[in-house]
Formats: structure tokens, C-alpha cells, sequence
């Protein structure tokens, strides 16, 4: 997972006069599970279809193992996609579907034979080569169109948002499939997706975008711990974003209460974005945290209690496996490493995002 | 609550005008003047002339579509290839000849192929020989494709449109070139289209007595031209309808081939 694969270098995509993406620069590691994750209108999907071939960049250069392909149409390039709604060839049977590829490189039947019987096998469809694609559910259809891309043995593997049309369940028990898939085939996976859980789930690697720009790059735990700005905070999972300000080093003022934290080198009295994670916010009896408040609300999850607490004018959002009923006076306490300190955001483009979202 | 009864109008419809004519057709093609039944008008259809038109009818009306289909695909598949709203003008450009009337577009034909028509008036003022156009076997086909050409685009372009544009994505992926996409992925899944338009290009170029009347003079007799001067002016109803059932075969026998192939109707949708 060391040598840089694709490398996406200032990329730029508009349509109509509607900027797509904008100096988009990304790389990707051999063996790599990345995930581009965003909302819709994000440039997740452009930036697929780009490498896909779909499309070509107004702007910017893709380069694949060292070629330039920027300019090469997608039936050149050693990559393979799995689309959103499948694609299957409907006027095709099963294992005509997944020779496709390999009829057209003109590879021996033997050959073909054994890659269509392996592939079914890889997916768990044995036996289905016969069946017509409309005969299949739409999770086996999903299944089938992976083993027609991957049969090719491409070296890098592009799925758009190949789970979305698939009900909760399946969409689970497809994820773990997919990461079973990739780590059988060794190769790199190119996911897009808008579901947060789907990106923590499966990636090496996930690449939050919003509105053509890259927001952050970094491992699954890297962005749910530590989100770069408000828009990644808000959008991997739940959040208190709160205005706060940093008196000095590892101290902060939210909410008019001083709370410790871990964080550094932000300045003397700056105004910044605190994230506390639902499930990081304490609640003990009153007079033993840092804040006061009452509990507003109160919902069985399943796993936790969800609550809202009123405290010094802010709803918090709290995640408990302590139930604390509506009315209950409360304290909140924050432990100093679950405080994520973020700079405000700089540029109109990132206050556009935290608005929107 | 059951509201089959609604459909009453439609059935009395279809009874008065559809089912009753088509069996006065039956009686009359199996009946001879006196009312006893026999085969003879069915039979009339291998007589050197009655074969001789249903041979050039055949001909025709086949050439007639191949070239429909020839014309309309590409037609359709830029239809498809561009921008909705752009579509939208050039499909326009293309039903607006048939608000006008059908006898009325062929007779313009007419005009414009005559010997002293507007087409060897600008041949002439050019210095050129002039051509001799009209009642030609030529200008019958040129009437059918002008006339039927819509009805071959329209069904085609409804299943190119409604081919997933990822589906042509995936062959390119998969490896495929341009030419092999269409091969392998658009025609395959265009045949419903395709065979609709056939039909209903064959058909009505098959049974056409118009065309031919107008742009083929009194030499050129189609099956159809047959068919109208034996209810018209030899009055012979018996023989018309005789021959009008040996039609019918032709006409089931493109329509259950048609079928064969649109199995989902898909290209039935106008």
C-alpha cells in the first residue's frame, strides 16, 4: 500500500457554467480501499467517471502508473467500474454478461469457462450462468455486475455508489462482501458514496468532498476523531458543533464555561469550532461538570438513550447508556481529548458548506 | 365495485366497425355472386396478373422499408445522442409533415416529379437532360419512405431512448470500442424497436393504393391498386375481398414476426 497508483493531478470540471470540480488533486496507493464521500452535487461521481474515462477534465491530468490516460477512452484504460443501477446487459444471460469483457479480448473458451465459473463462485452465484439478469435480485444483480468487472482482472476497481438502490440489510451484508472481495483479489477499490457508514465501514482511506473541493483526507478514525472543519464534522455522524473560543493553549471557552482540551498553537482568545461527538458529552449529577442544564428530550435508540440537554442556551446532543428522564437536572462534562478544536472557516466556499449542510 | 360495463361503448365499437366489417370481408371473399361458397376469389391471387402485383407490392414495400430503416436509425440515434430540448425541435421538424394531409404530401410529390414538374423545370433552366421521374417504380418508393419514414423513426428512437446510458458505459469499460458496443449492446437491445417499425412501415406500404395511383400512373399496379379497382370500377366486391383475405395473410404473417421480436410491446409505445 506504499506506491502512489493514480494520481489525480489539478482537475477541474464544470458543466454549463456550473463549476463541478475545482484544482481537484488526489492520489491513490496501490491495494487501496479509498472511499469519496459527499453529499449529491459533491464531484464525487465526476470525479469516477473521469477515471473511468466517462468524462474528460476541462483541467488537470490523470496519470496511471505513471502514463498520462488523461485522453484515453475508457475501453484503453486497465480500470473496470461497477455502476450505480448495475448495468447489466439485459439481452444477455449471466455468463454471457461476465464473458463480455473477455469475448471481446478474444481469450479461449477454456479460459472464459473457468473465469465465469470462478467469478460466480467469488460472488457467491454459482450455478446462476444461465439465469437472465432480470430474474436476479437486485442484490445478485449487483453481485453479477462486480464479477463482470472483475473477471478482467483490472488492476484498479471503480464502484458508484454500487450498494444504493440495495434495502439496509443487504446493504451490510454487501459491505462486508466487498471487503472480503477486496482483500481476496488484492486489488484497488475506488469507491463513491454519500453514506457515511458505508465510508467508515469499508475504507483504507476516505476523501470527504463538498461542492468540488477536497474537505479532508484521512483514515476512517482520523476523520470521525479529528474532522478538519465543520462541514466533515457535521456530515460523519452526529455532532455538537459549537462557536467557542480558544482563551490560550489547551484551554477553551464554550459556551462561557472553560473546559480543558488537548489542542495547541491556535492563538490567544480566537474564535474556532469546537466538535464534541454525542457519545464523548458526560452527564453527571449537578455541580460535578463544567455546565449546568436540564434534560429536554429523550429517545430509546436501541444501543444508547438519545437526550437533548438545554445548557447555557445550547441543545446538546447526548449519547447515554445512563437514562437521565425529561426534567432531570443535569452537569456536562467533557473529557479534554474528546474536544476537537477547528479553525473557523476561512474561505466562502467552506461557509457556503457549513450553512448548506 | 365492478366497472366493466364501462367498457360497453368501446366493445359496440369495436363490433359495429371492426368485427362486423371484417366478416362481411370473410363472407364476401368466400362467396360467389349467387351466395354459394367457394374458394375462387382466394384462389384468383395466382392468376399471372394478381401475381405479378403481389410480387411488386412485395418488392417494394420491402425496399421501401429497408430503406426506412437505413435512414431512421442513425436518425434516431442522434435524435437520442442530443440534449432534450434540442430533441424536442428536430422530432417537431419531423411529425409536422404528417399534420398535413396524406394525399395532399403525396400529390405535392406529384408535382415535383412530373415531366413538366418543378424538378425538370430546374434541370432544364441547369441545361440538363430531363429526367423521367414520375410513374416509375422509383417514385412509388420515394412516396413510401417519405410517407412512412416517421413511423420507423419514432419507434426506434423510444427504445435508444430508454437504453440506460451506463449500460453503453459499461461495454466501453468492459473493452469494447464504438463499433462493438453497437454491435453487441445497442442494436441487440434496439430489435423491439426495429421490428415495430418495420411493421408498421411494411403494412401500410404493403396495402397502399395511393402512392401508387398518384406517383405510379395506370401502369404500375400494385396488389392494392388490384384490390380498390375491383370494389370500384369492375365492381366485382367478391374478388375484391378474395384477394383482400390473401393480404391479411401477408400483413399477420410481418405482424406475428414483429411480435416475436417486441415481445414486451416496448416498441409499440408512440
Amino acid at each position: 500500500m506504499n506506491n502512489k497508483l493514480i494520481d489525480l493531478q489539478h482537475i477541474s470540471k464544470s458543466y454549463d457554467g456550473s463549476i463541478i470540480l475545482d484544482d481537484l488533486s488526489l492520489y491513490i496507493r496501490e491495494n487501496e480501499f479509498l472511499t469519496l464521500l459527499g453529499p449529491s452535487g459533491c464531484g464525487k461521481t465526476t470525479t469516477l467517471r473521469i477515471l473511468g474515462g466517462f468524462e474528460s477534465p476541462d483541467q488537470g491530468r490523470v496519470i496511471f502508473g505513471g502514463e498520462d490516460i488523461t485522453k484515453l477512452p475508457p475501453n484503453k484504460r486497465q480500470l473496470n467500474t461497477v455502476f450505480q443501477k448495475y448495468a447489466l446487459f439485459t439481452h444477455m444471460t449471466i455468463a454471457e454478461n461476465i464473458a463480455f469483457g473477455l469475448k471481446i479480448k478474444n481469450k479461449s473458451k477454456a479460459y472464459i469457462d473457468d473465469k465465469i465459473k470462478y467469478a460466480l463462485k467469488l460472488v457467491n452465484l454459482d450455478g446462476y450462468g444461465n439465469r437472465m439478469p432480470d430474474s436476479l435480485s437486485g442484490g445478485q444483480q449487483q453481485r453479477i455486475a462486480i464479477a463482470r468487472a472483475i473477471v478482467n482482472e483490472p488492476k484498479v476497481l471503480l464502484l458508484d455508489e454500487p450498494l444504493g438502490a440495495l434495502d439496509l440489510k443487504l446493504r451490510q451484508d454487501m459491505q462486508y462482501e466487498l471487503i472480503r472481495l477486496k482483500n481476496e483479489l488484492g486489488i484497488t477499490f475506488i469507491y463513491v458514496t454519500h453514506d457515511q457508514e458505508e465510508a467508515l465501514t469499508m475504507s483504507d482511506t476516505i476523501v470527504v468532498m463538498n461542492q468540488g473541493y477536497i474537505q479532508q483526507i484521512g483514515t476512517p478514525e482520523r476523520i470521525y476523531n479529528e474532522p478538519e472543519n465543520a462541514f466533515v464534522a457535521d456530515f460523519i455522524g452526529d455532532s455538537n458543533i459549537i462557536d467557542s473560543i480558544m482563551l490560550h493553549d489547551e484551554l477553551v471557552e464554550i459556551l462561557g464555561a472553560k473546559f480543558a482540551c488537548v489542542d495547541k498553537g491556535f492563538g490567544n482568545n480566537k474564535p474556532v469550532d469546537v466538535v464534541i461527538r454525542p457519545e464523548d458529552v458526560e452527564l453527571r449529577e449537578p455541580g460535578k461538570g463544567s455546565m449546568e442544564g436540564v434534560v429536554t428530550h429523550l429517545i430509546f435508540k436501541g444501543v444508547h438513550y438519545e437526550m437533548e440537554v438545554m445548557a447555557n442556551g445550547f441543545e446538546w446532543l447526548v449519547h447515554s447508556t445512563a437514562m437521565f428522564p425529561v426534567g432531570t437536572k443535569v452537569s456536562i462534562h467533557v473529557d479534554p481529548y474528546n474536544i476537537q478544536i477547528m479553525n473557523k472557516p476561512v474561505s466562502e466556499d467552506e461557509e457556503a458548506v457549513a450553512i448548506n449542510e | 365495485m365492478n366497472k366493466k360495463w364501462l367498457a360497453t361503448p368501446y366493445l359496440f365499437w369495436a363490433v359495429a366497425f371492426i368485427v362486423i366489417p371484417l366478416l362481411m370481408v370473410v363472407y364476401y371473399g368466400m362467396t360467389d355472386k349467387t351466395g354459394a361458397f367457394t374458394w375462387e376469389n382466394v384462389i384468383a391471387i395466382t392468376s399471372p396478373e394478381h401475381v405479378k402485383a403481389l410480387m411488386l407490392s412485395l418488392l417494394l414495400s420491402l425496399i421501401s422499408t429497408i430503406i426506412c430503416l437505413l435512414l431512421a436509425y442513425p436518425l434516431a440515434m442522434i435524435l437520442v445522442a442530443k440534449h432534450a430540448s434540442k430533441t424536442s425541435f428536430i422530432v417537431m421538424l419531423f411529425i409536422l409533415p404528417m399534420w398535413m394531409n396524406f394525399l395532399l404530401r403525396t400529390l405535392a410529390w406529384q408535382t415535383l416529379l412530373e415531366k413538366n414538374g418543378v424538378l425538370n423545370g430546374i434541370l432544364s433552366f441547369l441545361h440538363l437532360p430531363a429526367l423521367n421521374l414520375i410513374n416509375t417504380p422509383g417514385a412509388i418508393i420515394l412516396g413510401m419512405v417519405y410517407n412512412f419514414l416517421p413511423f420507423m423513426v419514432l419507434p426506434i428512437y423510444n427504445v435508444l431512448a430508454k437504453i440506460d446510458i451506463n449500460v453503453i458505459n459499461a461495454a466501453r469499460d468492459l473493452g469494447a470500442n464504438g463499433i462493438q458496443t453497437f454491435l453487441k449492446i445497442t442494436l441487440p437491445l434496439s430489435f423491439p424497436g426495429i421490428a415495430s417499425g418495420i411493421t408498421m412501415v411494411f403494412v401500410p406500404a404493403l396495402t397502399t393504393f395511393v402512392i401508387s395511383t398518384l406517383l405510379g400512373g395506370s401502369k404500375i399496379l400494385l396488389i392494392g391498386n388490384v384490390i380498390e379497382q375491383e370494389f370500384t370500377t369492375a365492381s366485382n366486391w367478391h374478388l375484391g375481398s378474395g384477394l383482400s383475405l390473401v393480404l391479411m395473410i401477408f400483413v399477420l404473417l410481418s405482424m406475428v414476426i414483429s411480435s416475436f421480436f417486441d415481445k414486451d410491446g416496448e416498441g409499440a409505445a408512440l
